[in-house]
């Protein structure tokens, strides 16, 4: 079995330059995902960060005609876009819905604009497929850098606000007796989110980062019951969904007789089916949970 | 972006700023000195023109129970939150071992009005506790054997050893407001704030954390501060009550407060107090011969509320 497994390994895939890139870019992105998706949907955030994903496809279509860096183009994006859901009080139950929708649709309008100039302006038609959907396979090797950097920027970030953030999202109160600040913690994991979000837009697409950001962290929640599991398994779930998917892609070459899939479909489907799984996985885990107490005394009396 | 305990976040309290660098010079007072746990001189907190608090002046010693008790909307919460240092705009002045309350964040633990914990957050009984130790501190966390010491110390003093490893979302309101104490006992206060701590749960439960509350002072010497709407759960353990109406206070040991005469001061309105069977019901007075308003109006300087005080 793992004969086997090493020599499809072997057959050229880790050879490859551009599944180099892709392995890499997408497992980074997988990461942070992974980690900041825990407590994204630990806050209730997830429209929000499905929003930014979106949104940063304005900045991914804007760097085609400026021709810079994907990654800038999302990532740019993405921080504005956060900083005018905390502006619109993204954070307040009321007016979080109201804020995210307001953004989205701004934000989509202006990617429309982008996408118009990039079709007409330059030559460029696959650069809406590519922004929304992502073609890990494309990605330049020059890029692998810079989105290890900005992996490596949320995770320091998140390693140093870990408590802080838990505090805060268990409850505000708690944490703000203890001298935290839920207004600037709730920017920072805005911002910590928006680097999240371009990572996941360059590798599967601005449409499909929210499935990345939000899969893993929903699935290993359901089966955790401390935080620091919930993100280790996460991770685990992000990363074997990536690179399941680059693999799978790099192989459906050979499958489909020299029609290779989209890898982001590849990612998208692991991600659903690992969702999926944790449902019967969480019903026979919960019912081991300890006896009650009640039964305790009564079995201890007799 | 996070304080830590001796941040320098100044709180709006103009009065703090010359008297704290006198506490501070002089070491943290222990237990012995005469110095009171926790000293609130004329306090006052408005929003806007709305006055929540008013000239609200009491003391607390160490190892006392006092019960801060008061209609829904009275300003029990506002009272609170101007104690650990979240209100905002407070005026007067509020001191903790001589502390003002953002310096003293280590000394005070605060148990907030019901948390509603979601059933599947991923959180333990113990984690919540071990975030009670360290939950402010930035970095990743290092184990430590005097942490997991206080943890388990804290568990054990709300008896949550049992249910210890179970996520929290899945406990009865019982014990998830046992966790919560836990939480806030785990830096080992001297004052312990709760916020209506019995409201929300079944007599049972209730009268098992009137308990405990009372065996934390008695064997732990950790004054405790809980509000309250319903006194009577209260009535064995109070040293002494704050009787907060209409942003006003009354302070001093039940027998005193607890009275026709100085309640219905307070309220600016004649109420009756009606004992029986040990339980105590405070209703409208209209019964009796109605009194001259007048005579139940405030008067500006607070006088009758220091007689009741002293």
């Amino acid at each position: 079995m793992m004969g086997w497994f090493l020599s499809v390994l072997h057959c050229e895939f880790l050879r490859s330059g551009p599944v180099d890139t892709a392995l890499l870019v997408g497992g980074s992105a997988a990461v942070v995902c992974a980690v900041i998706g825990v407590f994204t949907v630990l806050r209730g955030h997830a429209f929000a960060g499905h929003a930014l994903g979106d949104v940063s496809s304005a900045g991914g279509s804007a760097s085609f005609l400026a021709g810079i860096s994907p990654l800038a183009g999302f990532l740019g994006i993405a921080a504005l876009a956060a900083l005018a859901l905390e502006f619109l009080g993204v954070r307040k139950v009321r007016e979080q819905d109201v804020a995210t929708g307001i953004v989205l649709g701004a934000g989509l309008g202006l990617s429309a604009l982008f996408l118009y100039f990039d079709i007409t302006t330059t030559s460029t038609t696959g650069a809406a497929v590519t922004v929304m959907f992502g073609s890990m396979f494309a990605l330049s090797s020059s890029i692998k850098w810079p989105a290890i950097i900005v992996a490596c920027l949320a995770l320091v970030a998140m390693g140093l606000l870990y408590r802080p953030l838990i505090l805060s999202v268990v409850d505000p109160e708690l944490a703000s007796t203890r001298g935290i600040s839920n207004h600037w913690i709730g920017v920072v994991h805005l911002l910590m989110l928006a680097m999240a979000v371009a990572l996941a837009a360059l590798s599967v697409g601005s449409v499909l980062a929210s499935a990345l950001l939000i899969g893993p962290a929903a699935a290993s929640i359901r089966l955790s019951r401390r935080p620091t599991v919930a993100i280790l398994g996460a991770v685990i779930i992000g990363l074997l969904a990536v690179w399941g998917g680059v693999w799978m892609a790099y192989e459906s070459y050979y499958w489909f007789s020299g029609n290779s899939w989209p890898v982001s479909f590849f990612v998208v489907a692991i991600i659903f089916i690992i969702y999926l799984l944790t449902i019967p996985l969480k019903y026979l885990t919960g019912r081991k949970t300890p006896v009650p107490v009640a039964v305790q005394h009564a079995t201890g009396a007799s | 972006m996070i304080q830590q305990r001796n941040g320098e976040r100044r709180v709006h309290m103009p009065k703090f700023e010359e008297s704290s660098k006198v506490a501070l010079a002089a070491d943290v007072p222990g237990p012995a000195t005469e110095q009171p746990l926790l000293a609130v001189d004329d306090l006052t907190v408005k929003i806007g023109t709305r006055v929540l608090l008013q000239g609200v002046s009491f003391t607390l010693s160490p190892g006392e129970f006092c019960g801060l008790i008061g209609e829904n909307g009275a300003g029990k919460t506002t009272l609170l939150r101007s104690l650990v240092g979240t209100q905002p705009s407070p005026h007067g002045c509020v001191k903790v071992c001589g502390f003002p309350p953002s310096r003293a964040r280590g000394m005070v633990g605060y148990v907030p009005q019901k948390i509603n914990f979601a059933p599947d957050l991923p959180l333990r009984v113990c984690d919540l506790v071990q975030l009670g130790c360290d939950g402010h501190r930035l970095g990743p966390r290092w184990f430590s054997r005097k942490s997991s010491e206080a943890v388990s110390r804290a568990l054990a003093a709300v008896g949550a050893e049992q249910f210890a490893k179970q996520r929290i979302g899945e406990l009865s309101g019982g014990q998830q407001q046992r966790a919560v104490i836990a939480h806030a006992l785990a830096r080992q206060p001297r004052l312990l704030l709760l916020d209506e701590p019995l409201a929300n749960l079944d007599f049972k439960s209730a009268n098992e954390l009137a308990r405990l509350l009372g065996h934390l002072t008695r064997e732990h010497g950790i004054a405790v501060l809980i509000t309250a709407h319903d006194m009577n759960p209260l009535l064995s353990l109070m040293d002494r009550v704050v009787y907060l109406a209409g942003g006003r206070a009354a302070c001093g040991s039940v027998e005193e407060v607890i009275q026709s005469e100085s309640l219905s001061r307070l309220y600016g309105y004649p109420v009756a107090v009606i004992k029986h069977s040990g339980r105590i019901m405070i209703v409208p007075d209209t019964e009796g011969p109605q009194p001259d308003e007048a005579c139940y109006m405030e008067p500006s300087n607070g006088r009758n509320r220091e007689r009741i005080t002293k």
